[in-house]
């Protein structure tokens, strides 16, 4: 009796030990997708970043080094304080080791701050701000599928070449609204441009007609949109309805998504120029991963938001494997160690600051007489190499880049 | 130039035509919700969803039966109006005699249920739905380009508020629904079927509810979150006028179209909130709303 009481306490010691030394936290790779499920832009993340995420682990194998990767999923509902309080919950009782997804730039900068306060991974993959590789740089935390300065860079610039070079913006009056248009003012300006002025809607207005009427009013060659999801969509359709693209006036849509084109059909969004960073049909590796996606999305072709899930997920656990443990700053030294070779990225980087560097791609909408079928919506017109596409790293404000 | 305020006049005059053409919509959906309060106190909640599903109607004509925007405009309505009466008659009918929160906690769940099953169907980005060939194109007013479609909304709108004020307010079926819910026995015992007409009216702001939604589709991509962007603001619209006022929700509609439209350019950014404003200081001022009366 007293024999077995010995061996079971023996037992209990050994299995304590092993917890304490253990290189993986609650003896799983847990990763939390935390995005919009529900709201304006669950189209273009929503639960087809959930099904990326799950593809990524499958993809791996299911397991790293033996230990089981398991996936978790919730709505943060576009609200910065549902975000943090998630990713808290996340971090300090259900053992989630990185967020990502991340969608909205309002909730992207509050899991930021909760990931760098608990050394724990996130990887933005949804968010358009520069502050996140900025100021709000963090060891733990990345970049992944596009900033707004990518997409300055690219519509920006290819919209004054072309002679676009007076400039009016509708700009969403949240951070990530104000940042896109601050950084295209800046290409504008640079390529010799002007901004003759611009309006802040409120996020999520169904009715633009007044705001275009006013950039009308300003005789700007251009209306940019410096806004996503429904707002863009709605501005698109009231700008043909109120003549003013037939009255020579073009839009440039700054942050346009596949979804977007989808739900304005090509017939209204035919000839619009915009920036991605992933085309689901634009070679054989990016159609591979569309048409596995699209067979469990119903129909539905990735956009760059979901492809950079899936490659985010992958390289993080490249860099779990690497690391031998689930904890947050080793795994982070090696996703920057190590180069991001997938169908989204061919020859990406990660920089100190956490930005991952890729090709961007300038892409304009088929006519509906070039599109040959379902989803077949962008021409490419020519890829941006990433060293031109993002910031330098010279200008970046985050204190972990050495100068 | 003529300025006012430093904005050109001509740019005035082009917002005050948009705001009055938002404030149609307003309008429209507010008196549908001031019929349904006024006259069976119930706070329709689903009322955003009802517009929802008639600009989804008039989508699901269009694409599954080849019906094309006129036959959608008379038959989405009837299609959500008869999806309403059998809400009315399975679960509304027997709240009547509870407090005003059950029915408004059961149309808030409908309308939650409704929004997540499109969601679900046709995810969120919204689907398009072109103007009518007869509709399309514009007018150059000097001012500003009216396109056509926006010019019949603003029509179909008053027509439709000013036929259903008549209706309710000057014709003898409307004085026996006023009748009928001031005392249902008594007009019971004249030999009216008090609930079928209680259901009728129900059925008939529901219709007009749907008949907005695919007025809209066209103008708005047809998205399952259109209604519940709408609906607070028409809920305020209704709270201004004074509950259940007909004609006090169809003039605070049109005139609360015009106060955002101002606001849209003289301090867009509070385009979102002027109406919540305008409503605090009417419920200060006149806690009944504009046309209601104190009881």
């Amino acid at each position: 009796m007293l024999k077995r009481l010995f061996i079971a306490a023996a037992a209990v010691a050994l299995s304590a030990g092993a917890a304490y030394a253990q290189p993986y936290s609650d003896g799983k790779v847990k990763i939390g997708v935390l995005t919009d499920l529900s709201g304006f832009y669950s189209d273009l993340s929503g639960k087809g970043s959930v099904e990326a995420a799950k593809m990524a682990v499958e993809d791996f194998g299911g397991k790293v080094n033996g230990i089981p990767i398991e996936v978790v999923a919730a709505d943060h509902q576009n609200k910065p304080d549902i975000a943090s309080a998630i990713a808290r919950k996340w971090y300090d009782a259900e053992g989630v080791d990185a967020i990502v997804g991340l969608v909205n730039s309002g909730a992207g900068l509050a899991v930021r701050q909760v990931s760098r306060e608990k050394g724990k991974i996130d990887i933005n993959s949804g968010a358009g701000s520069t502050a996140l590789t900025n100021a709000q740089c963090s060891r733990t935390g990345f970049h992944w599928a596009y900033d707004v300065y990518a997409l300055a860079v690219g519509t920006g610039n290819a919209v004054v070449k072309e002679g676009g070079d007076t400039w009016y913006f509708l700009t969403a009056d949240y951070a990530f609204g104000h940042d896109l248009e601050k950084q295209t003012a800046k290409v504008v300006i640079a390529d010799g441009g002007k901004v003759l002025g611009e309006v802040a809607h409120p996020q999520n207005s169904s009715d633009f007609s007044s705001y275009l009427l006013q950039a009308q009013a300003s005789k700007a060659k251009i209306i940019g949109l410096a806004n996503a999801g429904g707002d863009t969509i709605n501005a698109i359709k009231q700008a043909k309805e109120f003549g003013i693209t037939q009255g020579g006036q073009k839009l440039a849509g700054l942050l346009v998504f596949i979804s977007d084109v989808h739900a304005l059909g090509l017939d209204t969004a035919q000839g619009m120029l915009l920036t991605t960073s992933y085309y689901w049909n634009r070679d054989e590796a990016s159609r591979a991963f569309a048409k596995r996606f699209a067979a469990r999305m119903g129909g539905r072709m990735p956009t760059m938001v979901q492809a950079g899930v899936y490659s985010s997920v992958l390289h993080y656990l490249k860099a779990v494997k690497a690391a031998k443990t689930d904890e947050g700053i080793k795994v982070a030294d090696e996703m920057r160690a190590m180069p991001v070779h997938d169908f989204f990225a061919e020859n990406g980087t990660v920089r100190p600051d956490g930005l991952m560097v890729h090709d961007m791609y300038l892409a304009e909408v088929k006519s509906p007489a070039e599109s040959k079928g379902p989803w077949d919506y962008y021409k490419i017109l020519r890829t941006i190499p990433g060293d031109q596409a993002f910031m330098p790293l010279a200008d970046s404000t985050c204190p972990l880049v050495k100068k | 130039m003529t300025t006012v305020l430093g904005i050109p006049i001509q740019v005035l005059f082009g917002q005050l035509l948009l705001g009055l053409i938002n404030g149609a919509f307003y309008a429209v959906l507010s008196l549908g919700l001031a019929l349904i309060f006024g006259l069976l106190n119930i706070i329709n909640f689903a009322h955003g969803a009802l517009y929802m599903m008639g600009a989804f109607a008039a989508w699901l004509l269009l694409s599954h039966a080849g019906i094309g925007y006129w036959g959608a405009l008379v038959l989405a309505p009837l299609l959500v109006a008869g999806i309403g009466i059998a809400v009315e008659r399975t679960m509304l009918s027997r709240l009547y005699k509870l407090d005003h929160l059950y029915s408004l906690l059961l149309t808030f769940g409908l309308a939650l249920i409704a929004e997540g099953v499109f969601r679900q169907l046709y995810g969120i980005s919204g689907l398009p739905y072109e103007i009518p060939a007869s509709l399309r194109g514009g007018w150059n007013l000097g001012f500003m380009f009216l396109p056509v479609y926006r010019g019949w909304v603003v029509m179909a709108s008053l027509i439709l508020c000013l036929g259903t004020w008549i209706a309710i307010e000057k014709t003898r079926l409307g004085a026996l629904l006023r009748a009928a819910t001031e005392n249902p026995p008594l007009v019971q015992a004249f030999g009216v079927n008090v609930p079928r007409l209680v259901t009728a009216t129900y059925g008939f702001g529901v219709a007009v509810a749907a008949l907005a939604g695919v007025l809209a589709a066209p103008i708005y991509s047809v998205n399952p979150l259109m209604g519940s962007n709408l609906i607070i603001t028409v809920f305020a619209v209704v709270v201004i006028g004074g509950m259940g006022s007909i004609l006090g929700s169809i003039v605070t509609g049109f005139l609360l179209g015009l106060v955002e439209g101002l606001t849209k350019v003289f301090f867009p950014q509070g385009a979102a909130t002027v109406v919540f404003v305008v409503m605090a200081i009417v419920l200060l001022v006149k806690p009944a709303g504009l046309f209601g009366r104190s009881n």
